[in-house]
């Protein structure tokens, strides 16, 4: 099986208008041609599954996935009651729901399922799946809109949903249900009056969709809290779902995007964008916020005394992964060499790649492999706050790492002709670290260099650049 | 015509967790029990009201969210099945409620020659939501008295609590002369909590009543500070305080439901008597009663 992927994403607006009354206004009706030509390209783009992220759906406890496989109701607005009912019938792929929540859960996020005859879906939901997907060919997962979550949380639910993307090789186009400035008139409009509630609100919705034509999604995100402030009302749904749509994309900044239409729905601003994971543009970001793997908020009220509990207990080192970037098989081209033995990579590399003579070894900390612990203790918690840590036993850990590493590939210790060292606090950590090398490798006798560098991936104060000579027996 | 007649004004809230607790054949779920001191407050409310006589219950529900001004549930009948969104485990009612069309129509109509913004909902698939049918259910489990529902315009999150205040206030006062005019004995309903800080997690099994505390000792202060308002007869204090109430507490009262209220009952001085005070996951609970029956004539 290859390996699953986003093949598009798209923003929607949510009023029902579209659905129930395009014809009484031409924006409208914009509005809706568009949503017909967004749904002719997710067809074409041989999609196998749409997951919504709806506005329309707070809640409360985590988030809820929709996994009523034929979810069956009649939806009625509660404000446009008037124009209409929208009788509805969906086809819900309540295996994926259920692997995603999983995933959640893996991820230190609250999340569940829901699965009950008359649920409501939420009139964004609705509109969305009503016009993108007409003849419910398409598998859909919704995802609701937790009222109290922040960036962190939404973006690993992001992630959560690409890892079961991923693994079930699914071809997945990520649709936002969502106004961009969510201000209605305050009272009933004629169609043909529509137009958006301020000229404030225009100017920020064209700055947004100047930067969603650009590609420039995590930007979108990462201007979210000003948006909210400056063209939301203060209802309990920020404009999260553009955390959820970067981080869905890898938060990124160079997609391909395209607004098919921008309109007034109410008052509110509606727009329908097609963003394309194809690379454009220049794609810099102005500045980066945390790239969260794994949520670790308060998630845990009604358990608070259990975790003081074990707040008092032995400190760390703990032997899950509660924290850090996420963990991948090592890539395994021409000549690599990876171990059991050694700890997963943080990104897309091998342990070591042989070359000739030479074995070039991947950067080696003091993670443990299976328990991905730390011997010594990480240098910070989950916060970020400074812990105390042994350098000596993360320097022996991260010796015995090269060595597993090493051994795999039918050599030892003894092979290595060159390190380059990074410390993260040189001044702490020096003493410590010249110790233990003097023990170990200073008597197999490498050249070596030593650097201090202000972070290394996961929260550890050591890792080592090793080149070695490669095994001659193969 | 007689005059009308407001028999009491109750603070009623809504969440779905007592409904569940109950195990009326109407809610799908099962329970065992739970949420007690608030369940006895609604058996001390109904005892209260058991011998009074009334024709009506107007209710404003913070669950029924219009922007677009403040709607009417308009049709003589309304029946099917309410999920809640937000906890479809704990609620999945079958309901069957009438509607004082007549009653609604008169308070519709005043409120538009006020100058609000109203529209009567006249849509029969409209699903009414859980917070009416909670406060409908608790309040009056047989459901033999028809209903007037009020939606919750939300103009706390498009201007401010002043601006929802001023509008809730002028609601009410229609809503009080229409029930005047109407001939009717009424029962008025605001159906909130009062703080609103929601636990984000759930116990296993939820109604575990060792799980269950208020959420901070700040929305108890606050909540004490109403509850204590309420029984010296200070609901003017109320009124004023709303805004840092409703910010501070994060309340529910940002649905307008209990400035309408007492506005409805043109801001009695008398005191209200406490039926049950409690929390639901987190979120501070009241049931209390005016009862204005005690009162009507009397004038400071
Ligand atoms: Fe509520």
């Amino acid at each position: 099986m290859t390996e699953g992927r986003l093949v598009g994403s798209y923003i929607v607006p949510v009023h029902p208008h579209t659905v129930l009354v395009p014809e009484q206004n031409e924006g409208w009706q914009r509005l809706r041609d568009a949503f017909d030509d967004a749904a002719k390209r997710i067809k074409d783009a041989d999609a196998d599954l749409l997951v919504i992220y709806s506005t329309t759906w707070p809640s409360i406890i985590g988030h809820q996935i929709q996994a009523d496989p034929n979810p069956e109701w009649v939806m009625v607005d509660h404000d446009f009651h008037d124009l209409g009912s929208i009788p509805y019938s969906f086809n819900i792929d309540a295996d994926f729901a259920e692997a995603w929540n999983a995933a959640n859960e893996k991820r230190g996020l609250k999340s569940r399922t829901i699965n009950y005859t008359g649920f409501p879906i939420d009139v964004g939901s609705v509109v969305a799946l009503k016009l993108l997907n007409p003849d419910n060919a398409i598998p859909a997962v919704i995802v609701s809109s937790n009222v109290y979550a922040n960036r962190a949380e939404t973006t690993v639910l992001a992630k959560s949903c690409l890892d079961v993307i991923k693994a079930t090789g699914r071809k997945a186009v990520a649709v936002t249900a969502m106004s961009l400035s969510n201000r209605m008139f305050t009272a009933p409009i004629e169609p043909k009056d529509d137009k958006i509630h301020s000229l404030k609100d225009d100017e920020w919705n064209r700055k947004i969709l100047e930067f969603l034509g650009e590609g420039r999604l995590e930007d979108v995100g990462q201007l979210s809290r000003t948006i909210h402030k400056q063209i939301r009302v203060q209802k309990v749904v920020a404009f999260k779902p553009m955390w959820w749509l970067s981080g869905m994309n890898g938060n990124r900044n160079n997609l391909t995007g395209d607004v098919l239409a921008y309109e007034a729905i109410h008052g509110a601003g509606g727009a329908v964008v097609h963003l394309d994971p194809t690379a454009s543009g220049a794609g810099d970001k102005e500045y980066d916020e945390d790239d969260v793997e794994f949520f670790a908020g308060e998630r845990n009220v009604l358990d608070a005394e259990d975790h003081v509990d074990s707040d008092n207990s032995a400190p760390l080192p703990d032997e899950k992964t509660s924290s850090g970037p996420a963990l991948w098989e090592p890539t395994t081209q021409k000549g690599s060499v990876n171990s059991e033995a050694a700890p997963k990579p943080v990104g897309m590399y091998p342990h070591a790649r042989k070359v000739g003579d030479l074995l070039y070894l991947s950067g080696v900390g003091p993670r443990q492999p299976g328990t991905n612990a730390i011997p010594g203790g990480p240098i910070n918690d989950e916060a970020g706050n400074p812990l105390d840590y042994d350098i000596k036993a993360q320097t022996r850990a991260v010796i015995d790492n090269i060595t597993r590493i090493l051994e795999e590939a039918g050599g030892s210790i003894a092979d290595v002709l060159d390190v380059t060292s990074f410390l993260v606090d040189m001044d702490r950590d020096f003493a410590g670290y010249n110790e233990v090398w003097a023990d170990t490798l200073g008597k197999v006798g490498p050249t070596r260099t030593t650097l201090a560098i202000r972070a290394l991936p996961t929260p550890i104060a050591v890792e080592m650049k090793v080149i070695a000579r490669a095994p001659t027996t193969e | 015509m007689t005059q009308g007649e407001i028999v009491a004004g109750c603070l009623a809230p809504h969440p779905p967790h007592l409904v569940y607790a109950e195990n009326p054949p109407q809610n799908e779920p099962v329970a065992e029990g739970g949420w007690e001191q608030l369940r006895w407050g609604y058996e001390r409310l109904r005892d209260s009201l058991k011998d009074v006589e009334y024709d009506a219950i107007v209710l404003l529900s913070p669950h029924w969210q219009t922007y677009v001004g403040t709607h009417f549930l308009g049709l003589p009948n309304f029946q099917s099945l309410s999920v809640d969104p937000v906890f479809p485990n704990l609620f999945r009612y079958h309901y069957d409620l009438n509607i004082d069309v007549d009653l609604t129509k008169r308070i519709h109509d005043k409120a538009a020659e006020a100058g609000l913004a109203v529209k009567m909902m006249e849509n029969p698939d409209f699903r009414v939501d859980y917070g009416t049918i909670t406060t409908g259910h608790m309040f009056n489990p047989s459901w033999d008295k028809p209903l007037v529902v009020i939606s919750s315009n939300r103009s706390r999150d498009y201007y401010s609590v002043e601006v929802m205040q001023e509008m809730m206030i002028e609601l009410g006062k229609v809503t009080r002369e229409a029930i005047m005019e109407s001939g009717k004995k009424v029962v008025v309903l605001a159906s909130n909590s009062l703080s609103h800080r929601h636990f984000t997690t759930e116990s296993a099994i939820p109604e575990d009543m060792s799980k269950e505390h208020i959420t901070s000792h700040a929305m108890h202060l606050w909540d004490m500070r109403m509850i204590e308002y309420f029984k010296s007869g200070q609901a003017q204090r109320i009124l004023n305080e709303m805004p840092e109430f409703t910010e501070q507490a994060i309340a529910e009262s940002d649905g307008g439901g209990l400035s309408w209220l007492l506005s409805t009952l043109d801001t009695p001085t008398y005191p209200a008597t406490l039926h049950g005070y409690g929390t639901i996951i987190g979120t501070g609970n009241a049931i209390v009663e005016w009862p204005e029956r005690q009162h009507s004539g009397a004038v400071e």
